[in-house]
């Protein structure tokens, strides 16, 4: 099937160039991280992670997101997903393909990494994550090729890859969960650990996850002869509008927490993040704005006049999914590692070049996307005449 | 136990430990150009031997920077730590830092200024309970068996900084580019960095092995205590006794080893 991916148009050839461009941008700026170490980020002693492992937190959430069309499909026999359910997983894929990227390109001896499998350490999470997510990567290009397979040659899939469905689902929990855990378990870092936060991971995984999918199945419907189908866009979509919202409540469920108890190691963070620390703020106008994509995402989702016209339900996938993005990428990171253990306050700020290696990762992973979509949409339009 | 079975384990734990820490520092020895600029880890009567190692630091004897001073570059000498203009690229094994610093959420509203302006000294507690290494995924920080402390093994390390976020003391460092350019003037007794690994305080434990105390509390004048936590003659132990010390972050339950006298 392979082979399909290699024919196109001329606007998709385009496409995978300009993916392709800022790969490569990336990847020399990558280079010169190599080189001089990972000095030429913003990373610093308190600010010890940033950009990279934001990415990859956010990421790891789209990943998971995918479940949500396999679930009900597969858990309920909701028919109507079947036609989508390929995307799911192949989302799943390129989600997770660039969350191991992140990984390595945030390592400082990244030729290390396989002492992480040399040396096994099930007392550390970062263990099992690279379990997990290897794990779940596996399960999605098996379950995803073969089943697609299948269709194209018009018969049932193997009957063996059924249990490695059903095991792909609780898998797709556990892949936020351990992610969670990387930041939940860490005594003295008081705004990460809360029970609460693998709950609001996977929440926020749920409104980001199948936002993108709906605005992939937008874009699908657009340039192929492959319709995903209007129900399956508007069941995705209250999928969306009850994660969002159970995300904005979890979110609320924290602030109450930490400022009716006042205990200052568990508010100074969220203090830091939206009004400020100290006289440093970088990340006010950021935080904020965030907030209110996510309540404009619930308003549009949430109403059915606004959810039904696909249009705007667009405008309210990128909302959702930039607000998402801001909330558990860029504010979960910083904010957690701001004030520092000795309550200073040392701001995080990307440099240029890490925006563009983590701009290559983007690129790199929605170029395996592209492939992968093209190739699941070419065996769906040859199917069906 | 019988106290010869302990003492014939002892002294196999650390003969292990040596026959596996030689070649790793022979193989820096090696990569520091000097030929024939060996590493000799002394063994036998005077190693330095405890069960858990601990400090306690008067902080009444240091009441200023220029008393921090010579404890601060006497560890930072010995131990090739670079000095870095980028305050983002900074690495330390011990520095000075304020009260509210050191023990955030235990200041007094209305301190004596006299407190209020010493400075005090941190370094990594090397926790009996570290949280750096439940969080390493490489074993490449680790507690010793033998002596309980936390050490680091820089070839290991494949420097993802989990230890760094895990650490509730800030103890930690990173090198963010190769260190080397930036060291005074290089130790050869000691191995230096390379850009990508994570490094701290190692409560010394070169000099342990070759039967003397910490450089730090070496140079203290009698501000810096050090000895075996669970020796109940130890220095440590009297003043523990003797004094009302506090510990950073005890509430987190890492027993930490570096206790204070405020």
């Amino acid at each position: 099937m392979l082979e399909l991916a290699l024919k196109g148009g001329k606007k998709y050839y385009g496409w995978m160039t300009f993916l392709l461009i800022i790969v490569g941008i990336g990847f020399l700026l990558y280079l010169r991280q190599l080189d001089f170490g990972l000095g030429i980020t913003g990373l610093s002693r308190d600010a010890s992670w940033g950009f990279y492992i934001a990415n990859f937190t956010f990421l790891v959430g789209v990943a998971a997101g995918g479940v949500m069309v396999v679930l009900p499909y597969y858990l309920h026999d909701y028919k109507a997903f079947g036609k989508v359910t390929i995307l799911g997983e192949f989302l799943a894929i390129a989600s997770v393909l660039m969350c191991l990227t992140f990984i390595l390109i945030d390592l400082g001896q990244p030729m290390r990494a396989f002492n992480v499998l040399l040396y096994p350490t099930p007392n550390s999470v970062l263990f099992w994550d690279a379990i997990v997510l290897n794990g779940y990567l596996f399960l999605n290009i098996v379950i995803g090729w073969n089943v697609l397979e299948a269709e194209r040659n018009g018969v049932h899939y193997q009957k063996w890859l059924k249990p490695l469905i059903y095991l792909s689902i609780p898998w797709a929990i556990s892949i936020h969960t351990v992610t969670a855990y990387l930041y939940a378990g860490l005594p003295g870092r008081g705004f990460w650990m809360t029970a609460i936060l693998a709950p609001r991971f996977l929440s926020s995984a749920f409104a980001s996850g199948p936002a993108l999918l709906i605005l992939m199945c937008l874009i699908i419907r657009r340039v192929s002869n492959f319709d995903p189908g209007r129900e399956q866009i508007q069941s995705l979509a209250k999928i969306v509008a009850y994660a969002i919202c159970v995300n904005v409540f979890f979110f609320l469920c924290e602030v109450f927490v930490v400022f009716y108890s006042n205990i200052p190691e568990h508010m100074d963070h969220i203090k830091y993040l939206f009004v400020g620390l100290h006289g440093h703020g970088a990340y006010v106008p950021w935080m904020w704005a965030s907030m209110i994509l996510m309540v404009i995402g619930i308003i549009l989702t949430v109403n059915p006049i606004t959810r039904k016209n696909e249009g705007v339900l667009a405008v309210a996938c990128v909302v959702i999914f930039l607000g998402t993005w801001i909330d558990k990428g860029l504010g979960m990171i910083a904010g957690g590692f701001t004030p520092s253990p000795l309550h200073e306050v040392n701001e995080y700020i990307p440099t240029l070049p890490e925006i563009g290696i983590a701009l290559g990762v983007w690129a790199m992973g929605f170029l395996v996307l592209t492939a992968l979509f093209k190739i699941a949409v070419s065996v769906k339009e040859e199917t069906r005449s | 136990m019988d106290s010869s079975r302990r003492r014939v384990l002892q002294l196999l734990g650390i003969s292990a430990l040596a026959a596996t820490a030689k070649p790793v520092l022979n193989a820096f020895a090696v990569e520091q150009q000097a030929s024939g600029a060996e590493v000799i880890i002394k063994e036998g009567d005077n190693v330095l031997k405890a069960r858990q190692w601990a400090m306690v630091i008067d902080t009444r004897k240091l009441k200023s920077e220029a008393d921090l001073e010579p404890l601060i570059d006497v560890c930072h000498k010995i131990h090739n730590v670079p000095e870095l203009q980028n305050k983002n690229h900074e690495i330390k094994w011990i520095w000075g830092t304020h009260y509210h610093n050191a023990f955030p959420g235990k200041a007094a509203q209305f301190l004596a200024e006299e407190v209020e302006h010493r400075p005090f000294l941190v370094l990594c507690n090397h926790c009996e309970n570290p949280p750096c290494v439940r969080a390493c995924p490489t074993k490449a920080t680790f507690k010793r068996e033998a002596d309980g402390i936390v050490f680091m093994d820089f070839h290991r390390c494949i420097g993802c900084r989990f230890c760094m976020a895990a650490c509730p003391f800030g103890a930690r460092s990173f090198n963010y580019r190769d260190p080397r350019p930036f060291i005074q003037e290089t130790n050869k007794q000691f191995p230096t960095r390379m850009k990508g690994v994570v490094e701290k305080c190692n409560f010394c434990a070169e000099r342990l092995a070759v039967g003397q105390i910490p450089a730090c509390v070496e140079v203290s004048s009698g501000a810096l205590a050090f000895g075996d936590l669970y020796d109940p003659n130890s220095e440590v132990r009297e003043l523990i006794r003797t004094h009302f010390t506090i510990r950073r972050k005890q509430i987190l339950g890492t027993e930490p080893c570096v206790y204070y006298i405020v």
